[in-house]
């Protein structure tokens, strides 16, 4: 199968903190500025590794948030309970700290412009981190390939990018849907419930129309979105899954 | 002293055995799921299990065929190559040994092949000898689909994308032809214990 193949070894590099963004309460963006960096491509991760003074290690894999942008590497990190790296990255660190990247890492879970459309971008909480990165460079590069995305969040406040999100539907013609499953505003008028596939029926493109599809989110979501899209007549080849469970793990 | 980094501590550490957490990785309790695509759902009455490729006699059986072979109980250790480690997992299944008992083949590489497309490569010597099984049964109960049920491969010394979900066929080859991650710059061996996670490591 033809791939965006890593070619050669990848290396530890050292990026430097150049921006800190709060997205959440939970959540936060670090952009770094890394030296070396090979470039990568929407939906592609990164591996973090972090170093004690007594040399004890750490690695973890996040999902890189910025679409190609020479040097630089977004990731936006959602702090879990008693998360050992996840807590230093959205706590602990600050402007101009360094820390070891190493990427890009994973060709399956990508979406770049000229592979077309309509896309159909299903996400829960902060799996919505690799869509924003192929939502951003669609715009970057100028695409109109129609995309939708669906976002499953617990409340109005946790919406992760939720200003850029209304930016995006309002400037560039993306079609965002949201659903509520926790609590709700006052006036809400859209979905409040977990998504099932009543839903997807009414949110995803006609079968026959249908192209990409990418679902990124916890392990209960996405297979719920993949069997009930495989169900609704979706071919499962056009089906792209990246699931996270509470350790923070990927693909 | 570039690589520290500041402030950071980590989490106490006497949560793993020593000697039994590879380089890089990290001991869960969860069993975190990792695939790239839906859930294939394989009823037990249309599955099959092949041997195929660089063999006098392809080899075939049912379900009813497979489960009649002798089982064994395995304990071991895995590693997925997104850092988490878990350890003590149980499975029963069927020895590779046991599927490739007198098989005359001058193949040196396995191609895995799985219901949904999936693949992964693997030299046949880490397959034989007590390294490999294929396993239906996980923690005592049947595997569910989502850990790649009905069947799946089980070759815990190597990183857990070695051990392919759903598996259907296991075709002998005298080259090795990349899998489905291999392809996308994984690691052609995937040596846990020389962290050989990606391409060129």
């Amino acid at each position: 199968m033809a791939g965006t193949a890593i070619r050669g070894r990848l290396s530890w590099l050292l990026g430097e903190v150049v921006e800190l963004i709060d997205e959440t309460p939970t959540v936060r963006t670090i952009v770094f500025d890394c030296p070396g960096w090979p470039g990568h491509v929407p939906g592609q991760h990164v591996d973090v590794r972090l170093t004690a003074e007594d040399g004890y290690q750490a690695q973890r894999s996040y999902s890189i948030a910025n679409p190609p942008d020479g040097e630089l590497v977004a990731l936006t990190v959602e702090r879990l309970e008693d998360g050992e790296v996840s807590g230093y990255l959205t706590e602990e660190l600050r402007i101009g700290d360094r820390i070891e990247l190493r990427g890009p890492i994973g060709g399956y879970f990508v979406w770049h412009a000229y592979q077309g459309g309509p896309l159909l971008l299903v996400a829960g909480g902060s799996g919505v981190v690799p869509l924003m990165a192929m939502l951003r460079h669609r715009v970057a590069v100028g695409s109109d390939v129609p995309v939708r995305l669906l976002l499953s969040s617990r409340s109005w406040q946790q919406i992760i990018f939720r200003d850029e999100l209304e930016r995006l539907t309002r400037e560039d013609g993306i079609q965002v849907i949201h659903t509520l499953t926790g609590s709700q505003p006052p006036s809400w008028q859209g979905y409040a419930r977990r998504v099932d596939s009543e839903m997807l029926a009414e949110v995803a493109w006609p079968v026959h129309e249908a192209g990409p599809v990418f679902v990124c989110g916890p392990t209960g979501l996405v297979e719920a979105v993949a069997t009930a899209l495989t169900e609704l007549g979706h071919d499962p080849a056009r089906i792209k899954t990246e699931r996270f469970g509470p350790t923070g793990g990927r693909p | 002293m570039d690589r520290i980094s500041r402030g950071f501590r980590g989490r106490p550490r006497v949560d793993a055995p020593t000697g039994r957490v590879p380089p890089g990785q990290y001991a869960t309790g969860d069993f975190p799921v990792l695939s790239a695509g839906p859930t294939p759902r394989v009823e037990t009455a249309d599955w099959r299990l092949s041997i195929t490729g660089e063999i006098d006699q392809p080899l075939s059986w049912t379900w009813e065929q497979f489960r009649a072979l002798d089982d064994e109980q395995v304990a071991v250790d895995i590693h997925c190559v997104t850092k988490w480690s878990k350890l003590d997992t149980t499975w029963v299944g069927v020895s590779l040994d046991t599927l490739l008992a007198g098989v005359e083949t001058a193949a040196e590489f396995l191609l895995v092949h799985s219901y949904g497309g999936y693949t992964t490569n693997l030299p046949l010597a880490d397959v034989i000898d007590g390294k490999a099984w294929v396993v239906h049964t996980y923690d005592g109960e049947p595997l569910d689909p989502e850990h790649g049920g009905p069947a799946r491969l089980l070759v815990p010394h190597l990183y857990f994308w070695k051990s392919a979900k759903w598996v259907t066929g296991i075709e002998l080859r005298n080259d090795e032809e990349p899998g489905f991650w291999e392809g996308y710059g994984y690691h052609i061996y995937g040596d846990p214990w020389r962290e050989q996670r990606y391409a060129g490591d």
